[in-house]
């Protein structure tokens, strides 16, 4: 009963909150609902009984790239009600294509329940006795994924090359700390003295 | 000894390129200056020669490694021999490209283009040598990852960037629906692996609604890679954008990488009373992939757009011999993606070799007016290549089409077969033209002399291979495409 009251709680806020994600004026606004989908559905998967994964969207989406939009939505000064004007003139056209869609699912999926046919497989019901989801997603990407996952390292190690690629110039004429130049500076190389006549100035 | 060196040892080219691609960035990296280009891509070379090297002496029969997630066939080692050989050749021609930038001071010029090029051809290594749709799922972004970057390599020209972002954006799309499909046939069928699938799906009385979702989505996410025709339209943008060197690159290893994978998930994991569902598919994106790009490629002035079109085309072709799913279909297709790797890649080398006497690359097929006179060699090589890709009888290129066509029709696919006839004629056409321009025009375009004796050599050498002598290749490329066809067909 409780289970239910959870997953039909955390259901309507989810839905709501990703609808307003693509609804709010603001986009400070539609970040902070995908925060809030992000909470919601991590309570969804607390109720399937998988805490890790649940830990994990909020750990990574909500702490890292939730946050990283906030700050790209706010550096960048775009008026997103201008973008969208242009989408409104091509609403009638996608919801034309949106409707095909609906009906063709809706015509395929009418006498079909939903989850009939699903096979879950005996190794993949759950995490064996006595031992927790984290250890156990542990064991499995360390042993027999281990070339998926070694290889996703390497994905990551092209991101990084390519980021430095697009982006890294040498640039002239920046003027930058030197600390080495700094700390080598000696009294001689930087101070003078000199004369200055009476009424003539000095020349530097 | 611990199973996993018994693994590694299996995935020989995976682990060479691996251990070669971290080893170039460090050689790049440590060599500096105006040197580290050369160094770093002779030595990407010699880390793909040695990676075909160790194809060797692997074993004929089938070998699974890493738990089920990797496989060794005579499938993925005669694609990985096209695939090493493709990916040589692009790090090869681009070297005078990069040199020219690098002397312009241009920041284009950079060591990264060697390393990022044997990343991407790790993906493909690994995409066809796919055993789960996991590994599937790693090779293709291992292999798309870099190509995005390389699109945009020519950072400072704003078309090369829009390429660029333009691949990026509808590659991430096309990624999300793969794995889209992916997450339903694991749900439909209760596995990631493909033989497994198979044997699951083998066993339920009527087929699951589900998972055919599921192979749409997959299908939909591969057509975007091969730039089959609902999902063709970043190819001509891009190849126009992004640096020449790349386009070729683009056009030819990839192609060969994705063609394979495709084969293998839909033969190996959807056979018997799935096939006919993904046939259906299979043979819509082939007919529309010929009609469009024999028709549309006929408007094209740009060379590099043309070839664009041409690729999408050629991929029609190959797509027919998958449609059968048969062994002789599969045969046909392996030979169709080798001769197509080397028709492609000579004409683009061609687009590559000339440049206008400011020095500025030839862009549009204007610019060809007239080569017959004064570049009579490349002229005749690209003739080669034009007849060729128009599959005229004695060239090379004729009998890829014939061997796909008597596949379709042996399969009963007669009007696939006739469609792809029409489509051919029509394509001979703009092939025939781009002769017509270079042979009997008089020259416009003033042509710097510069020419570069390995980029000279490789065109000579694909231009013989697609000329009739390369018939004398016919029987054994037809005896190694058999056997890595039937490699996917458990006997």
């Amino acid at each position: 009963m409780t289970a239910a009251l959870a997953f039909w709680l955390f259901a309507v806020v989810l839905l709501t909150a990703a609808l307003m994600v693509i609804t709010a004026k603001n986009p400070v606004h539609s970040v902070l609902w995908l925060i809030t989908c992000f909470f919601n559905a991590a309570g969804l998967f607390i109720l399937l009984g998988a805490e890790f994964l649940a830990m994990l969207l909020v750990i990574v989406y909500v702490g890292a790239v939730a946050v990283l939009f906030l700050f790209v939505v706010m550096m960048l000064d775009i008026d997103f009600r201008a973008l969208r004007r242009g989408a409104l003139n091509n609403l009638p056209l996608g919801l034309f294509v949106a409707g095909i869609i609906l009906t063709e699912t809706l015509l395929v999926a009418t006498g079909w329940q939903a989850g009939q046919g699903v096979i879950v497989h005996e190794a993949l019901a759950g995490p064996p006795a006595g031992m927790s989801n984290t250890q156990w997603i542990g064991s499995q990407l360390y042993t027999r994924y281990v070339f998926v996952f070694s290889m996703s390292g390497l994905l990551l190690l092209a991101a990084m090359v390519g980021a430095i690629v697009l982006t890294h110039r040498r640039r002239i004429g920046v003027k930058k700390q030197s600390i080495a130049a700094q700390t080598a500076r000696t009294p001689a190389g930087t101070l003078g003295v000199g004369k200055a006549p009476l009424g003539q100035g000095v020349e530097l | 000894m611990h199973p996993i060196f018994a693994s590694i040892a299996i995935a020989g080219p995976e682990t060479v390129l691996t251990l070669g691609s971290l080893a170039a960035l460090m050689l790049g990296t440590f060599t500096g200056g105006g040197r580290a280009l050369t160094v770093t891509s002779l030595f990407a070379v010699a880390i793909l020669g040695l990676a075909g090297f160790t194809l060797l002496d692997a074993p004929a029969g089938p070998s699974v490694a890493f738990d089920g997630l990797y496989v060794a066939d005579a499938f993925s080692a005669f694609l990985k021999v096209i695939i090493l050989a493709a990916a040589a050749a692009s790090v090869l021609l681009a070297l005078p490209w990069l040199a020219d930038h690098n002397a312009k001071g241009s920041s284009s010029a950079r060591f990264e283009y060697p390393v990022l090029l044997l990343l991407a051809t790790l993906g493909m290594a690994i995409m066809v040598s796919a055993n789960d749709l996991l590994t599937l799922y790693v090779g293709l972004e291992l292999a798309a990852l870099p190509s995005y970057v390389l699109a945009a390599f020519h950072r400072g020209d704003d078309r090369s960037a829009e390429a660029g972002l333009k691949y990026f954006v509808l590659g991430a799309l096309a990624s999300g629906i793969l794995l889209y499909g992916v997450t339903l046939v694991y749900g439909f069928a209760g596995s990631t692996q493909l033989d497994v699938i198979a044997g699951i799906v083998g066993g339920q009385q009527e087929r699951s609604l589900g998972l055919l979702f599921g192979i749409v989505f997959i299908l939909s996410g591969l057509a975007f890679k091969v730039s089959a025709v609902p999902f063709h339209m970043w190819t001509p943008d891009v190849y126009e954008g992004a640096p020449t060197p790349v386009a070729a690159f683009f056009a030819a290893a990839p192609k060969a990488a994705a063609l394979g994978l495709m084969a293998r998930v839909l033969v190996v994991a959807f056979p018997g009373q799935v096939a006919p569902d993904w046939q259906q598919i299979i043979l819509f994106i082939a007919i529309a992939s010929m009609v469009l790009g024999a028709v549309a490629a006929v408007a094209q002035t740009n060379i590099k757009r043309l070839l664009a079109y041409s690729s999408i085309a050629n991929i029609g072709f190959a797509l027919v011999g998958l449609a059968p799913g048969s062994p002789g279909g599969i045969s046909a297709l392996l030979f169709y993606i080798c001769v197509y790797v080397a028709m492609t890649l000579g004409s683009f080398l061609v687009v590559l070799q000339l440049a206008r006497a400011d020095g500025s690359p030839v862009e549009t097929m204007a610019d060809f007016a007239g080569l017959s006179k004064t570049r009579p060699g490349l002229a005749l090589a690209m003739a080669v290549f034009m007849f060729s890709l128009a599959g005229i009888p004695p060239l090379l290129g004729f009998w890829p089409k014939f061997a796909v066509f008597q596949a379709a029709i042996n399969a009963g696919l007669l009007g696939l077969a006739i469609v792809g006839f029409v489509a051919s004629v029509v394509a001979a056409f703009y092939y025939l033209r781009l002769i017509k321009i270079m042979y009997f025009d008089p020259p416009a375009t003033a042509l710097a002399p510069a020419a570069n004796p390995v980029n000279g050599a490789m065109i000579a050498g694909l231009a013989l291979f697609c000329s009739p002598i390369g018939m004398l290749a016919l029987s054994p490329l037809a005896a190694a495409t058999a056997r890595a066809a039937a490699a996917l067909f458990p006997a």
